[in-house]
């Protein structure tokens, strides 16, 4: 496996970034509810993410390292507000459905996280394959997610029907409570499977319970207060 | 007036920012794990949300809205909120530093809480005038807190307790929110 491909691997099973990093949660228990809906999330950020990874990678060594958070931010920002007016634009049923969690793109935190943590150290093409392999995960989850409420709690697959007549589908699962159950049964599988535990003790060594990027922030924010 | 007590009773309980509309799940499952800690995120985000939707409001009112400019508004919502709390933090440490130690660390998480975000943007959707964006942001605020608060105090309780080795950790975070979040939707039949 050469480093490219190893880059899709990890952004697709060895470090997820729903089920095992625990990154983006937000959108995943909000737009879980259909299949589609989770595609559309998925692709959406998927995009914006490959963008901004191979923007920032190539911006990192111009990027001043004090304020790169903030510029981070608006080049994200940027990306977010275009695609947006694309999807607007070009599919007006997705952007009906996803509504305001296509502007809250930008806070998503595997985006700032893979940003900090990858495309401003690596090279482009590196941080681009980081972008697909981790969009790509993200995407995979949240389908996941999203056909399993769908069909536990609407009755259907991709919007197609399968309960026979008669039979009530179980309307909790979408409804927010579902996202929560639905999310916490795909972690316990991991965990039975044994993907989760050892990756979970790599990331929660860092003391910041694996809470998104502003991680780095907070960490040398601790530290700060520690020393005083 | 009436109608000005319903919107922070509907932000804050009705439709909880955390447990129905699922923003800000980062630090409310990751800083859950003390019930102290919690307590001075809380007040952190009530702080800043508040000013943060006052602020937003107002910019979109005189600024964006007039000039036609409503696709900027991501990104002048986010850079005004990173702003914002850098405000809010050199003001705290300069004026009172015993809310500065206690909030300390949680001010700036709050930049990338997309509850923050998302408050700003949904008064902006709904057509809200200044004073109902800042009780919603303020209502929101408050049912952050009280969730947060909460899953904390659960979670003290089920860290003493023998859990099978699988369900340790994010599982039972995740089904303790559950249980509360249908606990919670038995408010969306208040009739007001």
């Amino acid at each position: 496996m050469n480093k490219y491909m190893e880059r899709l691997y990890n952004g697709l099973i060895k470090e997820n970034p729903t089920m095992i990093l625990m990154l983006g949660m937000c959108p995943t228990l909000a737009v879980s509810t259909r299949a589609m809906n989770g595609i559309g999330m998925g692709i959406s950020t998927t995009a914006v993410l490959i963008v901004s990874n191979v923007v920032i990678s190539l911006l990192r060594k111009i990027i001043p390292d004090d304020v790169r958070l903030p510029c981070y931010i608006v080049i994200v920002a940027s990306l977010v507000t275009v695609t947006e007016l694309l999807i607007e634009a070009y599919f007006p049923s997705v952007y009906e459905a996803l509504g305001i969690y296509i502007p809250l793109i930008v806070v998503n935190c595997i985006i700032l996280g893979r940003a900090e943590a990858y495309a401003n150290k690596h090279d482009p093409v590196l941080s681009l394959m980081d972008g697909i392999g981790m969009g790509l995960g993200f995407t995979v989850a949240l389908t996941l997610a999203g056909a399993l409420r769908e069909m536990l709690g609407n009755g259907s697959f991709f919007g197609v029907n399968f309960l026979p007549e008669g039979v009530e589908p179980i309307g909790l699962f979408v409804q927010p409570p579902g996202a929560f159950l639905v999310i916490a049964f795909f972690i316990i599988i991991m965990n039975v499977i044994g993907i989760r535990t050892r990756q979970r003790q790599l990331v929660e060594s860092d003391g910041c319970d694996g809470c998104c990027a502003t991680c780095s922030l907070v960490c040398t924010k601790s530290e700060e207060v520690k020393n005083k | 007036m009436k109608s000005l007590i319903l919107i922070i009773i509907s932000c804050a309980l009705i439709n909880n920012v955390v447990l129905n509309q699922f923003l800000g799940i980062c630090s409310f499952l990751g800083v859950s794990n003390q019930l102290k800690a919690s307590a001075s995120l809380g007040g952190a985000v009530i702080f800043v949300i508040t000013i943060a939707s006052a602020v937003a409001s107002l910019l979109y009112d005189f600024v964006l809205a007039p000039l036609g400019m409503d696709f900027m508004k991501t990104i002048i919502f986010i850079l005004v909120i990173a702003a914002l709390v850098q405000i809010v933090e050199m003001f705290l440490k300069k004026t009172s530093p015993g809310v500065y130690t206690a909030l300390g660390i949680y001010l700036p998480l709050i930049t990338t809480n997309c509850a923050v975000l998302g408050v700003a943007l949904t008064n902006v959707q709904d057509g809200y005038n200044f004073v109902q964006c800042v009780l919603s942001g303020f209502g929101t605020a408050l049912g952050y807190t009280l969730a947060i608060v909460l899953l904390a105090s659960i979670r003290t309780r089920v860290h003493e307790e023998d859990l099978p080795a699988p369900l340790r950790g994010a599982p039972i975070v995740l089904i303790a929110a559950a249980l509360m979040s249908i606990a919670f939707m038995g408010f969306s039949n208040l009739s007001l």
